[in-house]
């Protein structure tokens, strides 16, 4: 290759970037050589802290310094003392020839007509066996990643007969809540989380009283304790925040408020449902007790809730 | 009149004149192993000179992929102490709080690797910042591309990489987010858990296979995101990522208009050695930047949550940034769900977190068409649009943005109702309406700016100064004043990369000799 010696001049007083640093290279130098040096700087520091036993906000500090100041001054060097054109270099267009499109074309014609002409019998099985081996494969590949949905979004451990328990077993007596008072629970025995994720249930101690909650529900609270399904109908979350004064139940997510008093009917948010109400009675030694389990699914909707 | 100001003593570069046959043994060495095995002189050489235009705004999709280099970079490192487990353990760590508690092995091992690691901390809260800068650098860069038209023919191709690497990006973060099994990243895992859930005839299935079962599953999910976070999406972003740069040396540049750059070239600074001392310094400053951060600015103190149990939840539980406006919209989406012939389909959830997302990222995907069918214009381009000059592209997307930015900000409804102390009730009334009524102004509103600005001549020019005088009479006259140095500059022309670029000044008072440029003022 022929070499034409040609002068390229970095960044210059006048031109009309005005670079301010290029007006003099050796003070340009003198700048990169602190950045760098303030890099270096920093990376040694980083690693005295960390020698000394380590500290998050000296860490960050140092190495977050060293590396801006380092790459500060590798792109302050590329910019005010290497040329900087401008250069240009020519786009070649993309599209080929007529013809060396209409040869491509043919040839995937001809050629992929030639696989199958007068071979219908072997495409067809071709396409049938690509098309089992595909649903096949689906098994593995998904089918295998868990069991069938069955019933269990539509059950819980709760039934007739469940002692309510706190989630270390305790059952709930009669005078354990305060008035105003609330209190996460669980069907006994079923305390683990895996459980817990659905059977968790609310169980709430208005101070208005007394109360019924929804027609039909009158003997639901007894001693004006109410219990519902914790899991909000909107997307999941527990509805873990009682406005006592309210007689709301909150749901921190997507903020859906139910109205304790109403039946945990929503009155605001983007829940559809009411959460549904467990049904409770008190046993003779005095503990709460489920009288029956749900009577509808709890939790979000889904496709095969009636 | 023109003038030539010599520059000053440049100190860098060779001073040798005359020949520039340089020669290396050891480099000519190398170059022939390879050139002998593989051809790579001459292509390798136009390599080097790839030309780079300058503009602030093309450092916006390398800000994305130097993040997303630190984000390998720290997760490899994460992946060494992570355990990828819901096993239940007692802690009985070195962050005293939380002694006694059970926990999930995936939660331990997130907060050991925190406290017990040295510089652990750091490089975990880098790593979250950085997929966070990461995310956000992509969605600003999709921006830039689609408010300059850079999308248009002949890149769609790459448009539609971008957009899956913006998705798979959001993916991978909320995965991420996940793993350490954290009281709000719980949460998270729940509210996926019912979006699947939500979806019609196959919701039931989906959500049991997904997650192994009912909700939370059999301690699954947690490994199953482990390995979609670590191994499979990483790959396929790799991949990706690599196909977009490909495409984009293939095609070459977009640059924006100016003297000498036309559809045909492209106009600035060669790989070797300008741009890449310029990038390599822009990697580490942004690797500093967000080491910095992960030292200094605290974020998902996950040791303050809590682990996650089903029964727990926090006040002002919010995902990531970029899943925000799936939030926003399962915020304000008022209840409607659909019940009947024995079926239920949940629209309160699946419209605005299966559809709404599903919608969106076809609408981007189909973009490109949509808005050439529209035009009608079907030509390559090569040369960016300024966004001023296409009023109603740009409204379109600043109406776009103003949406999915409204979306994002309804996303902390109970936040600001708190902060502002208005009722949590206005504030949601407020983002229903808000979210299509103030994207329209803006969009409107940004349409008369264009407009504006496309009617002024010399936008972007330098003014002059103009002084108002009074006489003594009383008159009023106006003198502009004259053009400061610089003013109507002509830019230099460009000239293709020669074989040695010497940047050694010229001598003070070269004339015309060949290859020198010169810069001419117009006065």
């Amino acid at each position: 290759m022929t070499a034409t010696p040609v002068a390229y001049p970095v960044a210059r007083f006048d031109d009309p970037h005005m670079l301010p640093l290029a007006k003099n290279p050796r003070r340009t130098e003198r700048v990169v050589g602190i950045l760098l040096l303030i890099g270096v700087a920093g990376f040694a520091s980083y690693g005295g802290v960390y020698w000394v036993g380590g500290q998050p906000q000296l860490e960050g500090i140092f190495l977050g310094v060293g590396l801006f100041g380092f790459g500060f001054g590798l792109s302050a060097w590329g910019k005010y003392l290497l040329p900087q054109g401008p250069f240009v270099e020519d786009r070649h267009p993309f599209a080929s020839s007529e013809e060396d499109i209409e040869a491509m074309t043919s040839a995937v014609v001809d050629r992929g007509t030639m696989v199958v002409r007068r071979r219908g019998f072997l495409g067809g099985l071709l396409a049938a066996g690509s098309g089992i081996m595909g649903i096949v494969l689906v098994f593995p590949l998904l089918r295998s990643l868990g069991p069938t949905p069955g019933k269990t979004l539509e059950t819980t451990n709760w039934k007739a007969g469940s002692h309510l328990v706190d989630a270390q077993g305790n059952r709930i007596h009669r005078a354990d809540l305060e008035v105003g008072g609330i209190a996460t629970v669980f069907p006994e025995g079923y305390t683990a989380d895996n459980f817990s994720a659905y059977d968790q249930t609310i169980l709430i101690r208005p101070v208005k009283y007394p109360f019924v909650t929804k027609p039909g529900r009158e003997d639901w609270t007894p001693d004006e304790y109410v219990a519902y399904s914790k899991v909000c109908t909107h997307a999941g979350c527990p509805v873990d925040l009682y406005q006592e004064q309210l007689y709301q139940l909150l749901c921190p997510c997507h903020q859906s408020l139910f109205d304790v008093l109403k039946g945990a009917q929503p009155v605001f948010g983007p829940a559809p449902r009411p959460l549904p109400q467990l049904p409770l009675k008190i046993d003779e030694a005095g503990y709460l007790v489920a009288s029956a389990g749900y009577d509808q699914p709890i939790g979000p909707g889904f496709w095969e809730r009636s | 009149m023109s003038t030539t100001t010599p520059a000053t003593q440049s100190s860098n570069g060779p001073s040798a004149n005359g020949s520039r046959a340089t020669k290396s043994k050891p480099v000519e060495g190398a170059v022939r192993w390879l050139d002998d095995r593989l051809g790579v002189a001459k292509g390798g050489r136009t390599m080097l000179d790839k030309i780079f235009p300058d503009h602030w705004s093309f450092l916006l999709g390398e800000i994305a992929l130097y993040s997303f280099i630190i984000l390998l970079a720290t997760g490899v490192f994460l992946s060494l102490y992570f355990v990828p487990s819901s096993a239940i353990v007692v802690y009985h760590g070195s962050y005293v709080p939380l002694d006694g508690q059970k926990m999930s092995a995936a939660y331990e091992s997130t907060v050991n690797l925190s406290f017990a690691v040295r510089s652990g901390l750091v490089i975990r809260q880098m790593h979250h910042w950085a997929a966070d800068v990461f995310v956000g650098a992509i969605a600003v860069h999709m921006i830039r591309i689609f408010f300059t038209g850079a999308f248009r023919k002949p890149r769609e191709l790459n448009w539609f990489i971008g957009v899956t690497l913006l998705t798979l990006a959001i993916v991978e973060g909320f995965l991420g987010y996940s793993l350490p099994d954290d009281l709000v990243s719980g949460t998270g895992i729940r509210i996926a858990y019912s979006i699947i859930l939500s979806i019609p005839v196959v919701g039931s299935y989906l959500a049991s296979f997904v997650f192994g079962g009912n909700f939370p599953g059999n301690g699954l999910i947690i490994p199953r995101f482990f390995i979609l976070h670590v191994l499979i999406i990483p790959l396929v972003l790799l991949g990706l990522i690599g196909a977009h740069l490909g495409l984009l040396v293939k095609q070459k540049h977009t640059q924006f208009p100016g003297h000498g750059r036309t559809e045909k070239n492209v106009v600035g600074t060669p790989m070797y050695p300008t741009f890449i001392l310029k990038t390599t310094g822009f990697l580490f400053m942004v690797a500093g930047v967000l080491w910095a951060l992960g030292g200094l600015v605290q974020i998902n103190p996950i040791w303050q949550f809590g682990p996650y149990t089903p029964t727990r939840i926090s006040y002002a539980v919010q995902p990531d940034w970029y899943m925000g406006w799936l939030d926003g919209a399962l915020r304000i989406m008022p209840s409607w769900e659909f019940t009947g012939f024995g079926h239920t389909i949940p629209f309160e959830v699946f419209l605005p977190a299966v559809l709404f997302p599903g919608l969106t990222f076809n609408l981007f995907y189909l973009w490109p068409f949509i808005e050439s069918r529209v035009t009608g214009n079907r030509k390559s381009h090569n040369l960016l649009e300024r966004p001023r000059d296409r009023p109603l592209h740009t409204a379109v997307g600043a109406t776009g943005v103003a949406f999915y930015f409204m979306l994002f900000a309804a996303s902390s409804t109970d936040v600001l109702a708190n902060f502002t102390q208005i009722s949590l009730n206005t504030v949601l009334w407020f983002f229903r309406f808000a979210v299509f009524v103030i994207p329209l102004i803006v969009g409107f509103v940004t349409w008369q700016i264009c407009r504006e600005m496309s009617g002024i001549q010399g936008v972007g020019k330098r003014k002059r100064a103009v002084v108002v005088t009074r006489s003594a009479t009383g008159e009023y006259t106006t003198v502009t004043t004259p053009p400061r140095p610089g003013d109507g500059h002509k830019e230099l022309d460009a000239e293709p990369v020669p074989a040695f670029i010497e940047s050694e000044p010229e001598p003070v008072g070269a004339g015309e000799g060949p290859g020198v440029r010169r810069i001419s003022r117009q006065d």
